[in-house]
């Protein structure tokens, strides 16, 4: 992530810079109003592409000064590590405090049971409403968009949660202008959605066009993979293949960057930011159908998590 | 490189368009809203696939099988489940000429409610009326609030035109229908376009079979109208509502050289109106105390030195003179700002179900002040089916009325006739915080 002036990466006719501009300046104007109206932001940072985008954002919306807010992440304990060293890299770069809720400690404890599907993303969701209550945080930024789920497509950008974290999709504050209304009781926080209008194309261009570093696993590398529900799933301390599924070594890149347990692989020669964008721009399936198996579970799978408080 | 994959990627030139889309119940509004996104090629294989596999479970289309495109908008559990649509939802796509932000507002339940929410950001209204039945008065209805809003243009979408074979004298009664209602509502840029959502005449592929129709396709026509914000970009217009100050004495971004920034000093905001280059003279308006003039001598956008900044544009304005500015204040073109009242005469959209009572002690959001504010009267309460003001005492969830409030420290109110985005506020309970009204000041206009 870079704050030097603005530099061309993109291949020619590749830019969006009409839309790519209107969606920053909506999205720093979200950032800078949440830090006005509330006491206690902090943004969730994964490492992953939105939430990088997200926190170059907030770095834009706040020069010369550093962002004024600590960020948040639930490391499920089955994170990839060129990921996790990526975050510290990150935060470390920009002057931040990094808050860690930790699934794997609430395991340890007995608090958490692992799912018999292995999968650890609804798990998140415990340590995270934790981590909010117990550093009293009234805001907390998410990169969700609107783009990624059909539950997500109706979250307002600025979405009241109880004390029990909890959404209710029927309950909504109306979203009118471009005024927020951030009011909230002893007890409620507020989720914040800056990058709810950006689209997964959109935010591709933007780390083109930006030359936003990103994880290396989301370009294209050789990696040992085996076959699993239709999907490339690395080999690794947290994902190995059962009998009668073949490992092999393949061109792969990640999509999406979630727990190692959940996520698959994409293959994939797109080794530059700009191959990514092309791919995906042609790409025939969406980001979540392509990698992500606990969307999967049913229909509602998201909308249920969401309920109960999860980003 | 196949055809189909340049196809995909010539999405990346244009601008941004905002629209929603309002219709009554069984208009036929979700299939139309499936329809746009699947002729546009903005729905992918394994969303089809899901909506190919719900409607085969459901018997959709019969034995022949079919796609039921309403499926693609229908979010939450409990809309699939009783085949309606509860709130908003926000859809993405995009054509070699524009990128679009769709608000699909539901007709039914809280239809004020949600229109006015997707209608306020919205560069365009596409509202949905039934061949069959014609302007129906939640139509009339609909286009009452577009009206009201200044949603700067109205689509009207004949939709189910192969339920009345294709008939040019029908679609022709519903025009001029549409023209009547739009005229009296003072709508100057209301269309109308023969449609088949279900099948596909005319919403991205144009129709065989309306001969007798010669305009745009509504796709076609959504690409070509201006966007907002193309529409108001003069120097006397510029509005900026101030934020936050940056000040970052102490706590500089890291690599930054502390001795150029030891006395920077900025106001961070959106231009949510005009244009402003550095040079220009601006008033400074900070509520309850006389305006101050000064010049802009820098505009920031991270790390960018501007020459000029334009809406939507979200960036930091250096002043030359060193007074006091804050949160709340309104930065605008030098004498272009109102003077403050305290006294605010408003449209207001009731959207709680608490009513509006006179004597209520309320919040106003105006920009980025929050002051508290006392409901003096209601003056009245708009007919929606005459479009006339009838006296009334109170308002209720759903009603448009006119109210007068006393602010607890007077702000430049500008005509929402005039100016969209300084002329707009929300009304917030103070217990709760709650959204109770979306308010259009009338001030200045006449009233």
């Amino acid at each position: 992530m870079t704050l030097t002036p603005l530099h061309d990466t993109a291949a020619p006719g590749l830019q969006a810079s009409g839309v790519l501009d209107t969606l920053e300046a909506e999205s720093i104007h979200i950032i800078r109003e949440v830090v006005a109206e509330f006491e206690r932001p902090a943004m969730l940072f994964s490492g992953g592409k939105d939430s990088v985008v997200m926190l170059q954002l907030a770095a834009k919306a706040f020069w010369p000064a550093r962002i004024p807010f600590p960020v948040v992440h639930v490391d499920t304990g089955h994170n990839f590590p060129e990921v996790l060293d990526f975050r510290d890299q990150t935060v470390e770069r920009l002057g931040l405090k990094l808050i860690v809720g930790s699934v794997q400690e609430y395991i340890d404890r007995g608090e958490l049971q692992e799912r018999a599907d292995g999968t650890r993303n609804p798990l998140q969701t415990t340590p995270l409403l934790d981590t909010i209550a117990a550093n009293r945080f009234d805001a907390v930024f998410g990169g969700g968009r609107r783009d990624e789920d059909k539950a997500r497509a109706k979250e307002r950008i600025l979405s009241l949660r109880d004390e029990f974290g909890q959404w209710d999709p029927r309950n909504q504050r109306p979203e009118l202008w471009n005024l927020y209304n951030g009011r909230h009781t002893v007890g409620q926080h507020v989720r914040a959605f800056p990058i709810s209008n950006w689209t997964e194309l959109d935010i591709w261009r933007y780390i083109a066009r930006e030359g936003i570093e990103l994880p290396s696993i989301y370009y294209a590398h050789a990696r040992q993979v085996f076959r699993r529900d239709g999907m490339w799933r690395a080999v690794g301390e947290f994902s190995q293949p059962d009998r009668g599924e073949e490992v092999s070594v393949r061109t792969v890149r990640y999509r999406t960057v979630g727990d190692m347990s959940c996520t698959g692989a994409v293959l994939s020669e797109a080794r530059t930011v700009d191959d990514v964008v092309l791919e995906v721009a042609a790409s025939t399936l969406t980001e979540r159908g392509a990698t992500r198996a606990d969307d999967r579970i049913s229909e509602a799978a998201m909308e249920d998590r969401k309920k109960d408080g999860y980003f | 490189m196949t055809t189909e994959i340049l196809d995909r990627q010539r999405p990346a030139t244009g601008t941004l368009f905002r629209f929603a889309t309002a219709g009554s119940v069984d208009d036929g509004k979700s299939t139309l809203v499936g329809r746009l996104l699947h002729d546009a090629k903005a729905i992918l294989a394994d969303q089809l696939e899901s909506v190919a596999r719900t409607s085969l479970d459901r018997g959709f289309g019969g034995a022949e099988g079919g796609l039921d495109l309403a499926l693609l908008t229908d979010g939450l559990r409990a809309e699939r489940e009783q085949g309606i649509t509860i709130d908003v939802a926000y859809r993405y796509f995009a054509t070699d000429r524009r990128t679009f932000i769709l608000a699909d507002c539901p007709g039914h339940v809280q239809y004020t409610r949600n229109t006015v929410t997707g209608a306020s950001t919205a560069d365009a209204v596409v509202v949905l009326v039934d061949a069959r039945k014609g302007l129906l008065e939640q139509t009339r209805r609909h286009l009452g609030v577009v009206a009201l809003l200044r949603v700067p243009h109205v689509v009207v979408a004949v939709n189910k035109i192969d339920l009345v074979g294709y008939s040019e004298d029908v679609f022709a009664q519903i025009d001029a229908d549409v023209r009547r209602v739009a005229g009296e509502l003072g709508l100057h840029h209301a269309v109308s376009i023969p449609v088949s959502a279900l099948v596909g005449d005319n919403v991205v592929e144009r129709s065989v079979r309306t001969p007798w129709y010669a305009g745009p396709t509504l796709l076609e026509l959504l690409e070509t109208l201006p966007a907002a914000d193309q529409e108001d970009d003069d120097a006397a217009s510029f509005r900026f509502p101030v934020q936050l100050v940056l000040r970052p004495q102490g706590a500089l971004a890291p690599g930054l050289p502390a001795e150029s920034f030891r006395d920077y000093r900025s106001y961070a905001g959106q231009v949510v109106s005009g244009t402003v280059r550095v040079g220009d003279d601006v008033t400074v308006q900070t509520p309850g105390q006389e305006p101050r003039t000064t010049t802009v001598v820098g505009i920031d956008a991270a790390g960018r030195d501007l020459d000029t900044a334009v809406a939507p544009q979200s960036v930091a304005l250096r002043l030359a003179d060193e007074f006091d500015v804050a949160r709340g204040d309104l930065i605008g073109a030098a004498g272009s700002l109102p003077v403050p009242a305290s006294n605010l005469s408003a449209s207001l959209c009731w959207l709680s179900p608490k009513p509006l009572l006179p004597g209520a002690k309320v919040l106003v959001k105006h920009g980025t002040a929050t002051v508290r504010a006392l409901v003096q009267s209601v003056k009245g309460r708009l007919d929606l089916d005459s479009f006339e003001e009838a006296p009334a005492g109170t308002l209720q969830l759903n009603d448009i009325g006119h109210a007068l409030l006393r602010l607890s420290a007077p702000l430049p109110l500008e005509p929402y006739a005039v100016h969209r985005r300084t002329g707009a506020f929300l009304v917030i309970d103070p217990q709760d915080g709650g959204t109770l009204a979306a308010g259009m000041i009338r001030n200045g206009a006449g009233q």
